[in-house]
Order: C-alpha cells, then sequence, then structure tokens
C-alpha cells in the first residue's frame, strides 16, 4: 500500500507541476456547464426544473472530464519509458493500479469540486441535500475511476487510444452512472439519504466487483 | 568465480516468430559482458527476459539463485537497467526521481538521503539536482539514468544501447561513472551497436545473430578492435 501511495505522490506532484490533466479536465467541465447553463437559461428560475436537469448535467461534465483525465493517466508513463522503469521495480502490478486510481480519483474529485459550485451559481440553484450528493459522487467516481484506470492501461500502447477508451469504456460504466444519476436526482429533489439506498447499494457493489477485478487482472493488461 | 547468471536451454517465440533459440549462456559475478548483434537477433528479447519483463516460451534463467519465472520480485530487487530510454520523470527533479524509485525498492529514508546525495556527486550533477529533469541535456539524463539503476546498488546491471544519443564527452563521462563499479563487482550485461566504445569496457564478448549466440570469446582473446569488426561481419553476413 505504502508504494502505491508513493506512486500516487508521484503523479499528483508531477500534474500540480504541469497541470496538463487538470486544466483540460476542469475547462472541459466548466464548458458543459456553461453551454447548458445558456441552453436553458429560461428554465433556471425554477428550482424543480433544475433539480431534474442537474444529475444529467452534472454526470455528463463529471464522465467526460473524467475520460479526458484517464486518457492521458498511463499515456504519461510513457515519455522515456517510465512504465518500463516501474515494472522493472520490485513492486506488486496492483499497487501500479492502485497508485493511478488513487491519484486519478484525487484530480477528479478536485474537478468536481470546482465544478458543483459553479453549477450553483450558473444555475441559480441551491444545492440541498451536500452530505448525500457527496456519498453519491465519492461512489460514483470510485466506480468509474476503478474501471477507467484499468481500460486506461490497457489502451495506452495503442495508437488510437484517445478514441479507444471511450468507446470500452462508455458501455462498461452504464451500471455506475445510471444509479449515480438517479441517486443524483432524487437527493437534490428532497435532501434526503435514506432514500437512495438502493442506489447507493448498487454504486457499493459495482465498486468493489471492478476494484477487485482490476487487481486480478491489471498485470495482464500492463504485460508485453 | 560462481554464476550469477545461469540460462539454460532459453527460447521466445513470438506467434511464429522464434526470436531466440536454445540459448545457453552462464555469466560470473563481476563479468562486464557485451553483446552485440544485427538488428532482430533477439538482444532485447534476451534482456527483456532477464529482467524479467518477458516470459521465456522454454527453458530456464536463475539470476542470483532466484528463477524469473517463479521469483520475478526478487529478482527485481537484484538489477539494475540502464536503456536508451531514461526512465525518468520530465516532470521531477533529479533528486526527486532518485528518491521516487528509491522508495519503490523500498529503501529507508536515511539510507535513501545518502545514497541519492552519493550518486547524484558520482554522476556530477549536484548544480542541477533540483532542476526538473525535462530541462536537462540528452547526457545529464542518461548519467542520472545510471544514478536512477544503482539506486538500490544492484548486484547485476543491464545496459541496452546505453551509448544511443551521446555525444564523445558524455560517453566518456558515461564509461567513467561505469568503471567506478569495478570496485562493487557489479556483474554488467551491455547490448551495444558500438562496437568501439564497447569492447574497450568489457571483459568478455559474444555475438547474438538470428536467435543464437555464435560467438563467446573472453576480450583478450579477441584480439583488436579491427580484428573483432571482421570477425563480427563474417558471423553477421555468413
Amino acid at each position: 500500500m505504502i508504494r502505491s501511495l508513493h506512486i500516487a505522490a508521484k503523479d499528483l506532484k508531477a500534474e500540480f507541476r504541469t497541470k496538463q490533466m487538470l486544466n483540460s479536465m476542469v475547462i472541459f467541465s466548466l464548458l458543459v456547464i456553461v453551454i447548458f447553463s445558456v441552453s436553458f437559461g429560461d428554465l433556471l428560475g425554477d428550482s424543480k426544473i433544475v433539480s431534474q436537469l442537474a444529475p444529467g448535467v452534472l454526470w455528463i461534465a463529471f464522465t467526460f472530464a473524467g475520460m479526458l483525465g484517464l486518457s492521458r493517466s498511463f499515456a504519461s508513463e510513457l515519455e522515456n519509458g517510465c512504465l518500463e522503469g516501474l515494472k522493472l521495480c520490485p513492486v506488486d502490478r496492483s499497487a501500479i493500479y492502485n497508485g493511478k486510481a488513487i491519484s486519478n480519483v484525487v484530480i477528479m474529485f478536485l474537478v468536481e469540486l470546482i465544478t458543483i459550485p459553479l453549477f450553483a451559481v450558473m444555475f441559480n440553484y441551491n444545492i440541498q441535500g451536500l452530505l448525500g450528493l457527496a456519498v453519491v459522487i465519492v461512489l460514483g467516481t470510485i466506480g468509474f475511476i476503478s474501471v477507467g484506470t484499468l481500460l486506461s492501461a490497457l489502451t495506452v500502447n495503442t495508437r488510437t487510444r484517445e478514441l479507444l477508451l471511450p468507446i470500452l469504456l462508455l458501455p462498461v460504466i452504464i451500471p455506475v452512472i445510471i444509479p449515480a444519476v438517479l441517486a443524483t436526482g432524487k437527493i437534490l429533489a428532497n435532501g434526503d439519504i435514506s432514500d437512495i439506498s438502493g442506489e447507493l447499494r448498487l454504486l457499493l457493489v459495482y465498486d468493489i466487483i471492478f476494484f477487485v477485478m482490476a487487481q486480478l487482472v491489471f498485470e495482464y493488461a500492463i504485460g508485453d | 568465480m560462481e554464476n550469477i547468471v545461469s540460462i539454460k536451454s532459453l527460447s521466445k517465440a513470438f506467434g511464429s516468430h522464434r526470436v531466440l533459440k536454445n540459448i545457453d549462456l552462464d555469466i560470473k559475478k563481476g563479468e562486464f559482458i557485451t553483446i552485440f548483434g544485427p538488428n532482430g537477433a533477439g538482444k532485447t528479447t534476451l534482456m527483456k527476459i532477464m529482467s524479467t519483463l518477458v516470459e521465456p516460451s522454454a527453458g530456464s534463467i536463475s539470476i542470483d539463485g532466484f528463477n524469473v519465472k517463479d521469483d520475478p520480485v526478487e529478482i527485481r530487487k537484484r538489477i539494475g537497467s540502464i536503456s536508451h530510454e531514461t526512465y525518468l520523470y520530465s516532470e521531477l527533479t533529479a533528486e526527486e526521481n532518485l528518491r521516487f524509485f528509491g522508495r519503490m525498492y523500498g529503501m529507508d529514508k536515511n539510507h535513501l538521503d545518502a545514497r541519492v546525495d552519493e550518486l547524484i556527486e558520482q554522476v556530477g550533477l549536484e548544480y542541477r539536482s533540483n532542476d526538473r529533469v525535462g530541462t536537462f541535456s540528452r547526457g545529464m539524463k542518461q548519467r542520472l539514468s545510471i544514478a536512477r539503476a544503482l539506486i538500490h546498488e544492484p548486484s547485476i546491471l543491464f545496459l541496452d544501447e546505453p551509448y544511443t544519443g551521446l555525444d564523445q564527452h558524455a560517453a566518456s563521462t558515461f564509461e567513467n561513472v561505469l568503471r567506478g563499479l569495478d570496485a562493487q563487482n557489479t556483474t554488467k550485461i551491455m547490448i551495444s551497436h558500438n562496437i568501439d566504445r564497447s569492447l574497450k569496457m568489457c571483459d568478455r564478448v559474444l555475438i547474438l545473430n538470428n536467435g543464437k549466440i555464435v560467438f563467446d570469446k573472453l576480450r583478450h582473446d579477441v584480439g583488436s578492435i579491427d580484428d573483432f569488426k571482421a570477425t563480427y561481419e563474417s558471423f553477421v553476413h555468413e
């Protein structure tokens, strides 16, 4: 575990210096919010309608911004052959996966932390049930990153990885996006976390399945 | 002297293409071996198998008593690799790169601190230790990549085309650092196309052609560089 944290710390240090991934993810996410707020300009006064629009808008922003980041996650290791350098270290392959997943989750959380307040401002919306929303976003993000990090490693050596990653990832993350969107809608509508226990259970099961599966198959995903 | 690398009947095929064919090779502790051969001879595949990055199709390799198939993690603790790729992170400083790899090898903080200072000095990069690697010249990166490969004091050093992209001065500095390892009895296995430079460094020479070892002699039995070039041509173009 400690070596996974070292890998994550290395990734985050490099990312915060260049901000290559973070900038593109934040800009994309903000662009989505701005475009939707302009498109639905006439409806923004009605908080009931906004709470129906919000889940879709937010998860579109999170998902596609996340894909931008994931496509860079392992690609950055290709420069100077760093991925091979990591593979030569005496660490379990799953430590590399865990380190990458941790740094991806941290970056996604940062993007989400910036996106949500902007959404509230642009849509003139008072978000209720923040704790419940945070739980949904955390579980949804972990599920998304668990499978996204694995597929990012799988596609990193292909020439068309930017194209291939969304094609592979989108169908696989539907089971996490649907409960996340439904739970976000319910929590924004009435703010009661007990209403979303079914969706939370689904998200949790999905997270566990993909996290465990990734540990088992990651070695083959980055093999020569 | 005891063998540190022992290769028995090693073969490797990618699909129907056989890259390595029934190779037997023993390497003694402290030896400096250079493997020459044309492109596609199987040199890099052989080195990748020895460094646990690729699994053999048949045969066995033991390194320092550990089998590559059964104990890859134990082998990785004992080897260092220098390649034409530097394995360095451009956004991190020289010192941060060394610290990161040291932590990957499980080194404790005090030992790592001392080792980083020692290696940075050894490769002559004290004045740039806090600069990002992305701002370094090719020669400086290659010197730092030696420090990275040696951070955990490996008993075997693999060098895959280490002269690629180095000018005369950088290549000489690189060789001085390698000579500095002689006192530690580090085994060095190098792949190279640069006969002039590599032949001067090693004490045993191999030629690999078409997946087979076709020549294996001690350096002092090889003769002059020109003699060896003629020998090499005769094996490669026969």
